[in-house]
């Protein structure tokens, strides 16, 4: 059984991925974000100011450890190299969580530093099992597991995501990180219904919620073809998703995911700020409609 | 109907990840067998945004981890390189703030490069100051300590130099080089410079060094005594200068310990 050490947990606001460009502002005018989110991997040198930043960030703000680089889904054993970097990330930062992606980006020592998708399967069920099995018993505590993005599907996949995804959280325990956005351009890019895949999906098992903006672009065929690009505020039927998520899992941690053409503060925290707005007036509905 | 017109299911190919990461790397490979759009046919373009994401952020990387280069061969050939680049050394480990450390050698052979002979250094600096970014803190010690030891107590002792020293002795003026692209320095004249690479507080920064203090301070990042580091230096470089060299690591922030014997 996992031993949760973690003392603290997210709050059921809205959080940011952090810039380091907007240290000075969060200290000053954090406005509606109440707790970070960071990439495991850009905090594993030995020392220097990024680190610095971010000793003196987590005594203010709760903080999200969001990895890129376990490779959850390889078809190989996990780096041990890189579990030992992340206990120790998380041993001193003991951060409020820690979440990785259902998928792949190392094969043969070679990182692609890209979140790579893989079919769903009985072999891959088992693989992703005992992978994230393995990093929660060396952090000693739950992890979240994220939807990925997908482009592309595997002809050999015999389960469906929603329902994999399902599988391997009542195998390990772990939890979940909802990225709607990912929903979203999945949704459009295997033309899928959205809202299918989320009543599908175990909602319960929620902890977290990624929002981002996407790009948009075409197939060969001229059919619509969504890129992950989190380079753009977040579109509106990504927030139209939101609601019907947070109607049924009522507030949750909810980050905006900004990690190229990041903006000035401003314009990221007016995003946070949204999404607050949004999850109080769904809760305050919800209330009316109680009392009612 | 016979046995072999009864339709058969289709064959679903399994793709394996070593067949993925390679048809990642190769711009040209076929896309593998069993990767499908929406209609379930073999996907094509699709595909490809797994390809250009993993090309565009490892280019991006190494823009950002080579200013200088990149402003030296300009923007449009240096993403062109780092895509050559990768294809030959894809990351080895997670940590980004280390990629491209096969570069320098990469410059000595690569067709468009390899006639800028100093290249090859001014990439070995910009590493070693990502290295010095990133590497653990140290407090620098009083320098007045150092006039605390008596002359026998200060030959037997140890130095400690902080974790992001690093000395390069680069054939080419590297050290100038950075410092006319990136701080307004003059412009570089020829011939090797020995740099010492240090940071102060949480910024990286180089000193360049007088003659022998190179091997001085390798000496001693090595954990010879002082004695046997000045005993050294003195019989490589005969008029070795080891005020100047003290005053450089003074300078530099580098010494965080004195460890008497
Ligand atoms: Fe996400």
């Amino acid at each position: 059984m996992l031993n949760q050490r973690n003392t603290t947990t997210l709050p059921d606001g809205a959080g940011v991925g952090y810039k380091p460009q907007h240290f000075q502002d969060l200290l000053n005018a954090p406005g509606a974000v109440t707790w970070l989110e960071i990439h495991a991997e850009n905090y594993m040198g030995d020392g220097g100011r990024q680190i610095a930043q971010l000793r003196h960030l987590a005594d203010h703000f709760p903080i999200s450890v969001h990895g890129v680089g376990a490779s959850i889904g390889g078809e190989t054993r996990l780096d041990p190299e890189h579990l030992a970097r992340l206990k120790k990330l998380v041993d001193w930062l003991n951060p409020a969580s820690f979440s990785e992606h259902l998928a792949w980006s190392t094969h043969d020592s070679a990182f692609l530093n890209d979140l790579l998708p893989l079919p769903y399967t009985k072999d891959t069920l088992t693989r992703v099992t005992a992978h994230i099995n393995e990093v929660q018993d060396l952090l000693g505590r739950k992890m979240l597991l994220e939807n990925p993005s997908s482009y592309l599907a595997f002809a050999e996949s015999t389960w469906s995501e929603p329902d994999f995804i399902r599988e391997v959280a009542r195998r390990t325990g772990c939890g979940l990180l909802l990225d709607v956005n990912n929903v979203f351009i999945s949704a459009t890019n295997l033309e899928f219904e959205a809202l299918d895949y989320l009543d599908a999906y175990p909602l319960e098992l929620v902890e977290e919620i990624h929002l981002a903006g996407h790009d948009e672009d075409a197939d060969e065929l001229g059919r619509k073809l969504l890129i992950d690009s989190h380079g753009k505020p977040v579109d509106e039927p990504v927030w139209a998703l939101f609601d019907h998520v947070i109607a049924r899992t009522g507030a949750r941690p909810a980050l905006i995911e900004w990690d190229n053409d990041v903006p000035d503060w401003e314009i990221l925290e007016s995003e946070a700020a949204r999404a607050t707005a949004q999850m109080e007036a769904v809760v305050a509905g919800q209330s009316l409609m109680v009392s009612a | 109907m016979t046995q072999d017109t009864l339709p058969q299911a289709p064959a679903r190919a399994t793709v394996s990840q070593a067949e993925f990461r390679a048809a990642i790397l190769n711009a040209q490979a076929d896309v593998p067998e069993g990767l499908v759009n929406p209609d379930g046919q073999q996907a094509s373009k699709r595909f490809s945004v797994y390809r250009n994401n993993v090309v565009h952020s490892l280019s991006e990387a190494m823009l950002t981890g080579f200013p200088v280069l990149t402003k030296l061969l300009g923007e449009e050939f240096f993403r062109e390189m780092a895509k050559v680049y990768l294809r030959i050394h894809p990351p080895a480990s997670q940590l980004m703030m280390h990629y491209g450390a096969a570069l320098p050698g990469f410059l000595e052979s690569f067709p468009g490069t390899l006639h800028l002979k100093y290249l090859p250094d001014v990439a070995r600096l910009e590493l070693a100051l990502r290295r010095a970014y990133h590497a653990g803190d140290a407090d620098p010690i009083d320098p007045a300590e150092l006039t605390t030891l008596g002359q026998h107590e200060l030959m037997e002792a140890h130095l400690t130099l902080a974790p992001a020293c690093e000395v390069l002795q680069a054939k080419w003026p590297a050290k100038s080089i950075w410092d006319f692209n990136m701080a307004d320095g003059p412009q570089p004249s020829a011939g090797g410079e020995d740099i010492l690479i240090s940071r102060i507080g949480y910024e990286p920064k180089t000193f360049l060094l007088p003659e022998g203090a190179a091997e001085f301070i390798s000496s001693l990042l090595k954990g010879r005594s002082f004695g046997t580091t000045l005993g050294l230096a003195t019989s490589n470089t005969p008029d070795f200068d080891l005020t100047a060299t003290l005053t450089v690591l003074i300078a530099a922030q580098a010494i965080t310990g004195i460890d008497r014997a």
